[in-house]
This record gives structure tokens, sequence and C-alpha cells, in this order.
């Protein structure tokens, strides 16, 4: 693993952050959210960070990282495609849509297209069921989405 | 406390309020079977997740099965701890956790001493009805400890002795469902993280999981080679705990047995770590009075507390989280490293032995020891001053391998010059040991008066932390007393922040001292077992005609021979060392 230069600046906010919880080891996942937030995911290096901020060891702060499926260690696609696979999406085919934006994007669930622009993720139920199969780029919507119609919406961002 | 009655299997029970039906049963003989439960008792050390499931029992008027460990105890509560409902419900459990383990019980270094292994025959286990995918993972060698994690069932105790009780943090609990399991931080190797090797974790792993790495090999090679002189050196933990493999009681001394074994196994001399032990406290000891007169004349550039520094679990612990404090340990190496240079710059050379031609072997109660031993700061040209060290349990393997009667060997003498030692070397394998006898020594230096007792019982005990005050005839010295690194840990704090008052502090990282390592043979949690070790350290002792190291006549003649004076050119070169900040060893290569 190579190391990664941590932006100052976010590593600065990073560090009130932790600061406005009065640096508690039982804030960890809160801050873990924050950082996050701040840095689209949470690379070793900054868990690193986070470990020594909240005086607990590295390896506790792996293991709450690795247990909590929202938080992620690989950074998110700019575009973060999102599909749906609760009930009423699954028995209207969502799992063909996934498939189609897996031959596609050429890149399997949880991971990020070599460019950045797009990373692919399932959900459970986002409770737009009227619109099954539904699929989330970053805040938008998508509904009744066939397989046919995939390359169309990816399209829409490799402008 | 207000006392709760139950029955348990019919029999009736009268217990603590707060008390578990796992410690109720077992106050009237019934032992239910545990898997991830383990306790030290008499040492604070519990590990209760609750989550084998393999110690469930019926409680009438409870729909489902209840965790004896996790449950605590009701008034009139009738339980039953082996109906047929929870033996088909225990053998199921562990058919269920077996369906995730790999069958290698053949070639497991685990096997015999294996709880999963001893379950699976009580129970009865005699088909894996459940097969499919098996989770697997990355075997980890470090340089003492072995972590083959596909043999990892979830039971926590690593983790807890790692995080709770050594205050380490190497270890922690990754992933979830199938693919979890015990790791260091990023599932990076062992060696990469801030791991001392006190191998507590190995002590403590009900499998396989977690081994030590086995030298037996190497050293039955080097015994082998005709061109090799061989030699071995004995931790005084040893000889207390040695006859426990060979079925004798925890607590018999097997000193003389030991020799004669190993003589038999083909070591060309067998000597003893207690004589290096001497030296170490000739040499340290001299340090404590060195920086207590100049301190007492007000030098302020000399550094109090002095540290004891034998420990390369607790060295390593130190290194890594107080590095700031990097003048407060004394410069003496341990009695193992101390021993490799004198056999084979002095002893060697006396005979005439180049020094690639000697090997020298330790038996150590310790797993950190292997570690220690290939730290480059203790090689010469790249030649180890030890060459191998070996733990009570290897020593115990090779013995049977060897197909030695163990319990019909007479009682043999440690060779000369490097095996004759006093009390106050024995005493090193017990919590307040190496103090004790360095105060034995400093004591007579210092005053000029000879001890009327030579026992320091306000120095002995088990309590995590301990303190005393001494009087060297009318100087106060306040000594400090840890086992356990966690316990360590707040000593050091106190160092950190100015706020110590002790002039002297022996720390040993496992819980009990030496006796209590990494390497010896498993307890299982059975605190007696450590206490009967601790008990035949001090009978030693007191059974030594001599129980100084200054009055160690093969030390005194050490000395006049080749070292000349304690803290002498030669005894700096030979026998201190320097430390190494790895607080800023990180995960991440650049």
């Amino acid at each position: 693993m190579a190391k990664i230069k941590l932006s100052e600046r976010k590593l600065q906010e990073l560090k009130e952050v932790c600061k406005s919880f009065n640096n508690d080891k039982g804030e960890l996942i809160n801050v873990l959210h924050k950082a996050q937030s701040i840095f689209g995911y949470l690379p070793a290096e900054l868990q690193e960070v986070i470990a020594k901020e909240l005086n607990v060891s590295v390896a506790h702060v792996y293991g709450v990282v690795t247990f909590y499926s929202f938080f992620t260690m690989t950074p998110k696609g700019q575009h973060p495609i999102s599909i749906c696979l609760g009930t009423a999406c699954y028995v209207r085919g969502a799992e063909k849509v996934l498939e189609e934006f897996r031959r596609v994007l050429k890149i399997q669930v949880g991971e990020t297209t070599a460019d950045g622009k797009f990373s692919l993720s399932c959900l459970r139920c986002v409770g737009a069921c009227g619109l099954a199969p539904v699929v989330l780029v970053g805040e938008k919507v998508y509904g009744r989405v066939s397989p046919d119609g995939v390359k169309d919406i990816v399209a829409e961002y490799n402008n | 406390m207000e006392m709760v009655k139950l029955t348990i299997d019919g029999k009736p029970v009268e217990v603590e309020k707060d008390a578990t039906i796992l410690k109720a049963a077992k106050t009237i003989g019934i032992d239910i079977p545990t898997l991830c439960y383990f306790q030290l008792k008499d040492m604070n050390i519990e590990n209760r997740p609750g989550g084998c499931r393999i110690c469930v029992v019926e409680v009438v008027g409870r729909r489902n099965l209840a965790p004896a460990c996790s449950t605590n105890v009701a008034k009139d509560m009738v339980v039953n701890t082996h109906s047929i409902r929870v033996l088909n419900a225990r053998r199921t459990v562990l058919e269920l956790i077996l369906s995730d383990h790999p069958a290698e019980c053949l070639t497991c270094a685990k096997s015999g001493y294996c709880e999963l292994q001893t379950m699976a025959q009580q129970l009865g286990v005699r088909e894996l009805p459940f097969q499919g995918a098996q989770s697997t993972y990355r075997k980890d060698t470090s340089p003492a400890i072995i972590r083959d994690v596909d043999k990892c069932i979830m039971c926590r105790r690593c983790e807890m002795m790692c995080n709770d009780v050594q205050t380490v943090g190497a270890l922690s609990a990754v992933n979830r469902g199938f693919m979890a399991v015990v790791a260091p931080a990023f599932e990076m190797n062992l060696e990469k993280s801030p791991c001392t090797y006190c191998g507590q974790c190995v002590s403590v792993c009900p499998t396989g999981a977690l081994t030590e790495v086995d030298h037996s090999r190497n050293v039955i090679n080097s015994l082998a080679d005709p061109t090799k002189t061989v030699v071995v050196q004995t931790a005084p933990a040893v000889r207390a705990a040695l006859g426990e493999e060979f079925g004798l009681a925890p607590g018999t001394l097997v000193t003389g047995k030991m020799v004669a074994a190993l003589r038999r196994l083909g070591f060309d001399y067998v000597f003893d770590t207690d004589f290096a032990a001497d030296l170490t406290i000739m040499e340290e000891g001299s340090e404590l009075l060195d920086r207590l007169t100049r301190y007492l004349k007000g030098d302020q550039s000399v550094k109090l507390p002095i540290l004891t520094s034998c420990c390369p679990g607790w060295v390593n612990f130190f290194e890594h989280n107080f590095p700031d404090l990097m003048d407060v340990p004394s410069t003496a190496k341990s009695p193992q490293q101390m021993f490799g240079p004198i056999a084979k710059e002095y002893f060697g050379k006396k005979l005439g032995i180049e020094r690639k031609n000697m090997i020298v072997v330790s038996i150590m109660p310790c797993l950190a020891k292997k570690y220690e031993c290939q730290r480059d700061e203790f090689k010469v040209n790249g030649d180890p001053d030890v060459n191998f060290s070996l733990s009570t349990r290897e020593l115990a393997h090779l013995i049977k391998l060897a197909n030695i009667d163990f319990n019909s060997l007479p009682d043999e003498e440690f060779d000369n010059p490097l095996g004759a030692s006093t009390g106050a070397a024995v005493i090193f394998g017990n919590t307040g040991g190496v103090i004790e006898a360095a105060c034995r020594t400093a004591y007579e230096l210092y005053t000029g008066k000879k001890l009327e007792k030579v026992e320091f019982n306000e120095l002995r005990g088990l309590e995590n932390i301990r303190h005393a005050t001494l009087d060297f005839n009318g100087l106060p010295i306040n000594i400090g007393i840890a086992h356990g690194l966690g316990n360590a840990r707040k000593l050091l704090e106190d160092v950190r922040a100015g706020k110590s008052q002790f002039h002297a502090i022996e720390i040993m990282a496992c819980p009990g001292g030496c006796i209590g390592g990494g390497g010896q043979p498993f307890h299982h949690g059975d605190s007696e077992i450590i206490k009967q070790r601790a008990a035949a350290i001090y009978r030693e002792d007191a059974a030594k005609p001599i129980r100084k190291s200054h009055e160690n006549p093969f030390i005194i003649e050490l000395y006049k021979e080749f070292l000349g004076k304690p803290l002498s050119e030669k005894s700096h070169h030979l026998l201190h060392t320097r430390y190494f900040d790895k607080s800023a060893a990180t995960y991440v290569e650049e």
C-alpha cells in the first residue's frame, strides 16, 4: 500500500471535528461519518490520523470501518450509481439492470471505474416502489429503468 | 450481597444475586462446557462475549436456550444443563463452528492441546453435516507468532488480552459475517503492527489460529551437526512448569530432570540463564546505585526511576508507546542476551571454538525471546549472540520426540562455568523477583551491611500494581512493580507526567511474570497453576546455598578474569544495549 498525501486543509478540518467531540473515543462512529463526508472515503492514512486523535488503536478504527457497509476505503466515483434491490424493484428486473451496468462500466459492485467517473453499489428499498426498478445517480432518481436504457443514463454523464 | 436460591440439574444451589448460571453451576461441581468463555481468576481477566453458544442451557419458562456464561441467576430459576434438547443444540452449534474450520488436526501444531478438538471429542461429533465454502485468509508469520486464521473461531480471547489486558491494540475483529476474523489493522502482517510478541494471545487461543514460531527443527539440525558446539541456557520459569507437560502437579520443580533431559538430547553444554541473571543484577544493580547516588548528590541530568529491561515484550511496548522516555530504562541487556556474548566471546574463545561454530539455544517461557534474539543489535557480523529460542512447550515436544522418559530421569547438575546461580537469579521468573534480586545486591553494596533477612516479602504477590518502600540504612527507596502491559502503561504514564514517586520500577509483560509467559504450558485460565509455579520458584530460592548475586563465585571469577568490573568498558560493550523509537511505525509504506 503506497502512502497518499492527505490534504492539509481537510486534515485540519478533521482535527477540528475531533476537538468538537472532545476527542472522545466513544464518538468514533460520528467522527468517521464526518471524515467520510470531508474526504469522500476513509483511506488507511486517514484511519491512522483518527486513531491518534481519539487515542484508540488503528486496529480498532479499521474494525469499525470494515464492520459497517456505509464506510468505504475506496473513493467513490464522481457519479455514484446505486441500484435498488428492494422487493418491488427486484421482482421488476433490478438484477438485469445491475448486470447491464456491470457490463457497460466494466466494474463489479463496490468498485470504481479507472477514470474515477462512476462507482457501483446496491441499495435496499429506497421507498420509490411505484417507479420500480429504481436507480440513483448521485441524488438524481431514475425510475422504470430497463437494461436497454442503461447506456443512455451513463452517456448523460459522459459529456 | 443478596443471595439467590435456584435449582440446577435438580440440585439446590445458593449464590450471590449477580452470579451467572455458569458460576452457580461451578459451585456445586457442575462444569458446563464452554468454548469462547475464558477467565483468569484473581487477575481480573475475563472474556465473555457470549458468542459461541456452546454453554447454552435450558431454563424452565424461557422459550429459547440461555448462554450460561452470560445469563444471571434469578430466584427460583430451574436450570437443566444436559437435557437432550441441550445436548442436541450444543452438538449442532459445534458442527456449525466446524463447518468453517479446516479439518487439519493431523498436521496442526495445536493437535492434542486444542480446545475445539477436545470439545468435538467430548460432544461425540462423528460427521460434519454442514459442508460448503470455507473462509480462507493469508497465513501470517512474524518473528515469534504465526497467525493461521482459517482456524479462527471468533472467540475474541486474543482481542481481549491484546486490547483490555495488555493495552497493546494490535488486534481487532474486522469485517462482518462470513469473512469476519480477528486481525491487525488493514489485515497487514503482525510484524508491521504494534505487536510486542508477548504471546498472551497465543496462550489463550483455543485453536491453532495463533501458535508460536517453532525452531525445534533448527535446533535438531544444529545438534546433528558435528562441526557445531551446541550450548543451551534455561530460564528460571521453565523449571517450575516443564513438569506439567509430563503429568506432574503444577508447582513441581524439575530442575534436575530438565538438565538430564537436555543432556540426553545432545547439547554439548547445559548452562543456566540464571547465571546470566546474576550477571544482570551485577550490571543493573550497579547502574541503579550509580544513578541513585548521583541523583541524591543533586545531579539534575540523572533520570529516575530506573526501569528493568529484561523483558523483550516490555521493551517493544516501551519503544512503541513511550519513546520520549528512552533514557529511563536500564541499559542492561536481558539475561538471555547477556548469556550469548559471554558464551561465545568468553567461554567459546577459552575453548578455542570459532564464534560461528557455537550455537547458543535458549529455553524460555516466552515467545518474545524468539524475536529478541534476532534483533540486529544482538548480532556480531550477522552472527546472533543467541541463535535460537525455544519455548517450554517446544522443549517438552522435543523430549517426547526423542522418546525420553522424563519422569524416570535422575536429577543432574548444570555444567560450569556458566551454570551456577544464586537464589536471587531464580526468582527472576516471578513478578517482583527481578527487583527483589536487585535490592539484595544494591542494599549490601550501598550500605556496606549484610542483609539480616534476604526475602523482601513486601515485593511479592500477584496484585497488578504493587509498591513498597525499602529502608536502605535510613534512605527510603520506593519500588514500583507491575505485571501485564496495561498495568505497566499506568506506571509509565505517571513517569511521563512527572508524577512518579518511584526510584526503581520492575515491569513484566505477562500476568504473573515469566511463569505466566506466552511459551509456558497452557493453564487454560487456572490461576492456581500460576500461583503454584510462583511458589515453586520461591522454594528453589530458599533452598539455594547462596542467595545474593554478588556472592556467586563464578560471577566473581568472570569479572576478575574477563570483564573487570560492572559498567566497565568491556561490560558496556558486551552486556549493555540501546533502544529504538518505534512510535512512528505505520502500516502504510512510503
